[in-house]
């Protein structure tokens, strides 16, 4: 058994925290990035596009993060794609958000009246014109809470990483566990970072909620 | 004004099905410029999704339709052209929240037409005077009273400065002391000679400026005549009918 003090511990947490944050950023904005190609397609193309989006939707959140973890981790070396664990969790995380993220605001633009769409199409604008200007800022409000609400989720489903072996926060509590048998005040510490990550996120979504109804 | 007998819309033995239910049946009809037409008939009569497959909101399944002689087609690619040149007033308004009034009628004319926004605004505000409304337009849409937005609406078809103007039920969501002030923009429209067909109750608005009446009942087209005619001496049974509910109180 080692004896670290508080003071060696937290910044060696909190450098860990880095790579949470990290791995939670790739994933948002690569699962931002694809949740939007995801929901042209499915609106530019509806037969085709809609029906495939669909499919893919429904596989990755039918299945576990875990498992689709697992697959591109294991998968990819059989297929001779060497990958790292970083790689292997930025890569399965970024499909995992892109599903949900793509349901969520598929779910905000059908809650755009249909009559902004008869009334944008009538003055002829472009399926791009309209979605730009007249479709998405509306169902950007809605989309703030329910995106925030499953970025705080990705963020703790960043923890599932350490059991491919990526030195997160969350394997990194369990490394200086295992060597200070201090379970409950490591893991009390590392939820404690979780929760300092994610409670300003919240915080955060309520002020834009307001500041956009306000400019409305 | 162009050549009288000009014309702009018309629709051969137009037929429509949602599923099974057959929406409208051998619609046949033209409309030239300059004319001013109103469509009355019961709810679930199909006059609406009439003037919504003239700007192909709805698709029909057989028969043509030709705005300003280009065919609508399934995979026509002048779809956006053909919705330049014909403006849509809806019941429900359907301004954009999110805009300002001013902002709600220059969107159109700076994306599509590409108009500056200076040029865009200039006209917006001429329009806005038009409609009597130019002290409002920096306001929002929900600041508005119903008979605003809906005049707002006017205004926002009129800046894309379109041949034909297309008025679905415009006053039917209107509390009844706005109605009139909505009908009155119509009407200076109608005495400009803008070729219109209006979906409407109004019947006292269809005798004044009407230059035909249509009634629709069941997807068809019942009776077509001029509002003189239609009022006086219906000839179908159910165009009495109707017109005895309509015009008792």
């Amino acid at each position: 058994m080692i004896t670290l003090s508080l003071s060696d511990i937290l910044p060696y947490l909190l450098l860990a925290a880095r790579w949470t944050l990290l791995l939670s950023f790739i994933a948002f904005v690569g699962g931002g990035i694809g949740a939007t190609l995801l929901l042209l397609w499915r609106y530019g193309a509806p037969k085709v596009g809609g029906r495939a989006t669909t499919v893919y939707i429904q596989l990755l959140q039918g299945t576990p993060l875990l498992l689709q973890l697992f697959l591109v981790f294991f998968g990819l070396p059989l297929l001779g794609i060497e990958v790292s664990p970083l790689f292997a969790a930025s890569i399965a995380l970024t499909l995992y958000a892109s599903a949900f993220l793509a349901e969520i605001w598929r779910g905000c633009v059908d809650a755009v009246p249909r009559g902004q769409w008869d009334a944008s199409a009538s003055l002829g604008m472009s399926f791009t014109i309209r979605m730009r200007y007249v479709i998405l800022p509306q169902a950007l409000k809605i989309a703030i809470p329910p995106t925030v609400g499953f970025l705080v989720q990705l963020v703790k489903s960043t923890a599932l990483a350490s059991i491919v072996g990526f030195e997160e926060l969350t394997r990194s509590g369990q490394i200086v566990a295992n060597a200070t048998f201090k379970p409950l005040i490591i893991y009390g510490l590392v939820a404690l970072i979780y929760f300092a990550i994610c409670y300003p996120l919240t915080l955060g979504s309520r002020v834009m909620e307001r500041r956009l109804r306000v400019t409305r | 004004m162009a050549s009288p007998n000009e014309t702009m819309i018309e629709l051969r033995h137009v037929d429509k099905w949602y599923g099974e239910f057959q929406v409208l049946k051998d619609i046949s009809l033209t409309v030239a410029k300059g004319e001013r037409v109103v469509i009355c008939g019961p709810s679930g009569s199909g006059k609406s999704t009439v003037i919504r497959c003239i700007n192909r909101l709805e698709e029909h399944q057989k028969g043509q339709i030709f705005v300003e002689g280009v065919e609508l087609t399934p995979d026509s690619k002048n779809i956006d052209l053909v919705r330049r040149e014909v403006g849509m007033v809806f019941q429900q308004f359907n301004l954009f929240p999110h805009l300002s009034i001013l902002d709600n009628l220059t969107l159109a004319p700076r994306r599509v037409r590409k108009q500056s926004r200076a040029e865009a605004e200039e006209r917006a505000m001429i329009y806005l005077k038009r409609v009597r409304i130019a002290e409002q337009a920096d306001k929002f849409p929900n600041q508005l009273s119903g008979g605003q937005q809906q005049r707002v609406a006017i205004a926002r078809a009129l800046c894309m400065e379109p041949q034909i103007m297309l008025f679905d039920e415009p006053t039917s969501a209107l509390d009844p002391e706005m109605i009139k002030e909505v009908l009155d923009v119509m009407v200076e429209l109608a005495e400009e000679h803008m070729t219109m067909i209006c979906v409407t109750h109004e019947m006292g608005f269809a005798k004044t400026v009407a230059d035909k009446v249509i009634f629709m009942d069941h997807g068809q087209i019942v009776e077509i005549a001029p509002p003189g005619e239609f009022f006086s001496a219906p000839k179908n049974e159910r165009t009495q009918m109707f017109l005895s509910q309509v015009l008792k109180h």
